[in-house]
């Protein structure tokens, strides 16, 4: 019988596109973290949530907001000096979390990006006031407020879509989608 | 004239309007012939990577076929948009397997990629197409005396693309400069706005923006010039709620650079987007 992945060999495969250095090259120096525009909201740095993902530590790993926080930037992915690819490796575990729904429900970023996919898929382009609305339940009432007071401004300013935009294509779009990630129904 | 597919991402339809205006003026005065590429769709920005990689992959590859289709290289004026349009771009070329995948699903739409083109910022088309001196040459009302603070970002520099300098790269200084403006000494110009945590982790994503916006008065600069919107709008449309959240009085304009550009080579000053932006830039504009 084969033996079951371990953790660190699920986020391992779950970053098979990437062309960085595995995992297992950290060598625990704390660029990342160093580098990290975020670090001080994360509940642990980069730096430890990738030891801790080498040492099979699943739980601690998935209920902390590290990865949640990461924003793209590859500060730290540009500076490693074991080549690693840090940002993606956020990326690996925001997905392993989302499939598994193990993302704790304080956390906007889940809600955040499903609501995003959905209105791509629905539409081929984003729409802001649809996506908004959606999953604004998510957030606190002071952001709520700054969101409606910033969605005002900009309409004034002409700065916010009425109606969505649609590709042509839509419904080879979406064939194009279900080749990838099959979602029932239809073909 | 040099042609490119055009792919102005969903940002530039409203929101960042006067980013893509600006562009396709600028681009014309300089000589570069922007074709829109037809029914492109979102790159998806960070989301899709958070639900699949391969299919983050195949929406963008999508766009990548249909210039290659036209022949054409395809530019982006916002970072994310063009990174995930460079990496998928790299990938497919370097991968056989997820290359396969792409064009089984873009089969679909009777679309397929060869990866036979290459994928660019508007800004590198400016600097390393069209050139630094020519745009000197083409400037009418040099922006004499104005400061600015050249702002990165992220994804336009990061992750690296193919050996430039990541640490200390110049190329937008080189452009205010030729502007005939100042280029401030901006410390944190590489240091990230907070993208999307705007959305979905506010606090962090404005004391981010908190530490820029310091950095930028510090400097001197009396506006800050942006290639990509999700800087544009984090910096500038949430400056009223940095203000509340940490007591600070902030007042800075944030335009993007072809907004500064065009200024420069002498296009109408009501076909620049101004008037747009929360914290008005017109006294900047007014000057010149």
């Amino acid at each position: 019988m084969a033996a079951k992945p371990t953790f660190s060999q699920e986020i391992s495969n779950l970053l098979y596109a990437s062309q960085g250095s595995p995992l297992k090259n950290c060598i625990q120096c704390g660029t990342c973290s160093g580098t990290c525009p975020v670090v001080n909201y994360m509940d642990q740095t980069p730096r430890r949530l990738i030891g801790m993902i080498n040492a099979n530590l699943k739980e601690d790993v998935l209920d902390c907001n590290t990865y949640w926080f990461c924003a793209s930037c590859y500060h730290c992915t540009v500076r490693c000096p074991a080549k690693i690819d840090i940002a993606e490796a956020m990326y690996a575990v925001k997905r392993y979390s989302i499939w598994h729904k193990t993302y704790s429900e304080d956390l906007v970023g889940p809600t955040f990006s499903e609501t995003f996919v959905k209105t791509i898929i629905n539409n081929g382009r984003s729409f802001e006031p649809v996506l908004a609305p959606t999953y604004m339940f998510s957030m606190g009432i002071k952001e709520v407020l700054q969101e409606a007071y910033m969605g005002t401004q900009m309409m004034l300013k002409g700065r916010m879509p009425v109606l969505p935009t649609k590709i042509k294509r839509l419904d080879n779009f979406k064939k194009v989608i279900r080749r990838i990630i099959p979602m029932g129904g239809e073909k | 004239m040099k042609k490119f597919a055009y792919f102005p991402g969903c940002s530039l339809e409203k929101i960042a309007l006067s980013y893509n205006k600006t562009s396709v003026e600028t681009s014309k005065i300089l000589g570069v012939e922007l074709q829109e590429l037809e029914d492109w769709n979102c790159c998806g920005a960070t989301t899709y990577f958070h639900v699949d990689q391969l299919l983050a992959y195949t929406l963008t590859a999508r766009n990548l076929a249909m210039a290659e289709k036209e022949g054409l290289d395809l530019v982006a004026p916002c970072s994310a948009c063009y990174k995930n349009a460079y990496t998928t771009n790299k990938y497919f070329k370097a991968d056989p397997d997820v290359a396969e995948h792409i064009n089984y699903a873009l089969e679909e739409d009777d679309l397929q990629f060869n990866g036979d083109i290459n994928v660019h910022h508007i800004m590198d088309i400016y600097v390393n197409e069209v050139g630094v001196d020519a745009i000197k040459e083409k400037v009418k009302v040099p922006l004499e005396g104005l400061k600015v603070a050249p702002y990165y970002g992220c994804q336009i520099v990061r992750p690296r693309k193919n050996g430039e300098d990541v640490e200390n790269p110049q190329f937008f200084e080189d452009l205010v400069k030729a502007m005939g403006a100042e280029a401030v000494d901006f410390a944190e110009r590489l240091r990230c706005c907070g993208g999307s945590l705007i959305m979905t982790s506010r606090t962090a994503a404005l004391d981010m923006v908190r530490v820029l916006l310091k950095n930028a008065v510090d400097s001197g600069a009396d506006v800050i010039a942006t290639a990509c919107p999700l800087c544009q709008v984090n910096l500038e449309c949430y400056q009223l709620q940095v203000n509340e959240e940490f007591g600070t009085d902030f007042n800075m304009p944030v335009t993007y650079f072809t907004q500064l550009l065009g200024l420069a080579l002498g296009m109408p000053k009501k076909k620049l987007g101004i008037g747009s932006e929360l914290v008005s830039a017109a006294p900047i504009f007014g000057e010149f």
